[in-house]
């Protein structure tokens, strides 16, 4: 599970309403190669929930790959070395084992083999 | 890109020239029939009109659909393309473009016609210079070597100087002939036989099919996408690098690999597990599929419902395109989240124990047409940038052969295409392609939510109207099928 997939997903339980964002627990993470496309990142951009990615960037233990706070969004465009970081942490750092937290209930969602399951149970829809 | 053929070319017809021919194809061929006359219809309207005066070679489509587009120009694309991916997959509609010579529907008829094709076209084809090869093709139709060498004996009033080669001749020239084999499987019948000589201006490269198909590839389940319809898919959505799209049903993952041979990002996700996850072991998957072509893997494979995605509030305008063949139930059933008889209201939900819920298997319940499809277009009107692509297939019940189909609607969305795939005498399906022309809003979205829970009161009532299974499947008087396409079961 690539770090944009965490970004976009939520606890989506009946009546949960403070489901976003996940933590991440991540017992084994590795990197993957992904194509760099720039033109992409500059159209996810304004998509991404910065403090969820910061957040699990984090949790993966990779402190200093992103700015606390989200840059401007002219930084796609100048700072190069930015655009690595940010698809490094977005596409490339992929949580094989673990599991997504939700904030509110506690429910955990198991990560195995790099697949979230997000399918609910019967008393939860 | 996709059904848009170019804007590079001067001099294209004017659409009502066009006149579609069906004769005895297989599907993918009337699927690529129908894009194309899409293609050139859409190109003359954006022409205003066309123009058809730059006319100055006929062109015979190998599919036989035929028209007055002038050769240049689409060899201009050819070429335009040819060093591109997307150059592949053009090449899958169309199959060859030749300059027409001749055509009739008797051999002497034919004689004539080439006859009376201007020699300053010809003869520079014919030079003793060069080498060429005939080729006799009867469409639907397999004959002997020994009859095809009289039919290209039958054309010695065309002064060939050059010598044959078979293998890399210079030019080649075909010769096609349609007629009534007896046999079309169901498809309008050849009116009478037709016979066309040409000379090859480009073929297409089809050996992107045999990499791909289906009995070479590792992973397939019983429902998988046949490559070649997989890749129309994935060219409908304008699958290309930098685009992210999105299969909500992804099972083996045949139409991403579509989309991620022309470069697009992609994600997928399916309510079985031991499909998306388990596969049939750790070298045959739905990540070792893209392995085995050299594709870049899915960035997101999971399970979830789409029936109740896990997407976060206020997450919208991420995927640029939707390409997915729902469960319908005619093969493969689809399920939603819930069990049976907790749907029905007859059991009060299932807790699971607290020490069982990490590996516990929630029930499904049967998910109907009508509610499927809702939630595929709710899915895509949410999530879809504007412009972005939703492309599906949609199963249409044929009467007496022919098909009234009837297709969902929604207000963000505008149906740009519809391909119908012929499956059987009473059951089809029509590729849909729409694009999203209307924004998200508040308005659409509370709508959604109601109809949702309209389908869970009422699941019953929806299971019985939407089984598709039973419509295909049963003998011909049955009257359950009716209710399935009426228009208040619509979604």
């Amino acid at each position: 599970m690539r770090l944009l997939t965490h970004n976009m997903l939520a606890c989506n339980i009946k009546g949960v309403t403070n489901g976003y964002p996940l933590r991440l627990e991540a017992e084994k993470w590795v990197e993957k190669e992904v194509n760099f496309n720039a033109d992409f990142l500059r159209s996810v951009f304004p998509k991404i929930e910065w403090p969820a990615l910061v957040g699990a960037v984090r949790a993966l233990g990779c402190h200093d790959l992103l700015p606390q706070d989200a840059p401007n969004p002219s930084a796609l465009d100048s700072d190069d070395d930015f655009l690595r970081r940010f698809h490094r942490a977005l596409l490339q750092l992929h949580v094989e084992e673990g599991a997504l937290v939700c904030p509110e209930t506690g429910r955990r969602f198991p990560i195995s083999k790099g697949i979230p399951n997000m399918l609910l149970h019967e008393d939860e829809v | 890109e996709g059904n848009d053929l170019g804007g590079i070319c001067e001099g294209f017809c004017t659409a009502d020239l066009l006149h579609l021919d069906c004769f005895g194809l297989d599907d993918s061929a009337r699927i690529a029939i129908n894009e194309l006359v899409e293609v050139v219809i859409e190109e003359a309207e954006k022409k205003g009109g066309g123009n058809s005066q730059a006319r100055k070679t006929r062109v015979l489509f190998y599919s036989f659909h035929r028209d007055d587009i002038p050769a240049e120009s689409v060899m201009h694309k050819f070429l335009l393309l040819r060093n591109s991916r997307c150059f592949l997959f053009t090449g899958m509609l169309v199959k060859g473009i030749y300059e027409l010579w001749g055509e009739g529907t008797t051999d002497d008829d034919l004689e004539k016609a080439i006859k009376g094709f201007p020699d300053e076209r010809k003869l520079p084809y014919l030079k003793p210079e060069s080498s060429f090869r005939i080729i006799v093709d009867n469409f639907g139709k397999v004959i002997s070597f020994q009859e095809q060498n009289e039919r290209i004996r039958g054309l010695s009033y065309i002064p060939f100087k050059g010598r044959v080669d078979l293998r890399n001749p210079d030019h080649k020239f075909w010769l096609m002939e349609i007629d009534d084999y007896g046999e079309n499987n169901g498809l309008p019948p050849v009116v009478e036989r037709r016979i066309f000589f040409g000379r090859e201006v480009g073929a297409a490269d089809r050996k992107l099919l045999p990499t791909y198909q289906l009995k070479s590839r590792k992973y397939i389940g019983p429902t998988a996408m046949d490559a070649e319809i997989a890749f129309l898919m994935a060219n409908q959505g304008l699958a290309r690098p930098g685009k992210l799209i999105y299969d909500p049903f992804v099972g083996t993952g045949s139409i991403l690999v579509a989309a991620a041979h022309f470069g697009a990002m992609t994600m997928g996700a399916d309510i079985d597990i031991r499909v998306v996850r388990d596969g049939r072991g750790p070298d045959c998957n739905v990540w070792s599929n893209f392995e085995q072509y050299g594709l870049p893997k899915p960035l997101s494979l999971m399970r979830s419902d789409n029936n109740l995605p896990p997407w976060r509030s206020g997450l919208k305008e991420v995927f640029d395109a939707i390409i997915c063949d729902p469960p319908y139930g005619v093969r493969a059933g689809g399920r939603k989240s819930g069990g049976r008889k907790l749907l029905k209201g007859t059991v009060d939900p299932y807790t699971v124990p607290e020490e069982k819920r990490f590996d516990h298997i929630p029930s499904t319940a049967a998910y109907s047409l009508a509610e499927c499809v809702n939630d595929l277009l709710e899915l895509a009107a949410r999530m879809l940038v504007m412009g972005g692509r939703l492309v599906f297939f949609f199963p249409v019940l044929r009467e007496d052969v022919v098909t009234v189909a009837q297709f969902p609607e929604h207000p963000c969305f505008t149906l740009i295409a519809s391909c119908e795939q012929i499956l059987s005498l009473r059951y089809s399906r029509y590729l849909l392609t729409m694009v999203k022309t209307g924004h998200y809003t508040e308005e659409i979205s509370e709508l959604a939510r109601k109809k949702h829970s309209d389908f869970r009161e009422n699941h019953l009532k929806w299971m019985e109207e939407g089984n598709l299974h039973s419509a295909v499947f049963s003998s011909s008087d049955s009257q359950t099928t009716k209710a399935l396409f009426d228009r208040d079961s619509k979604p």
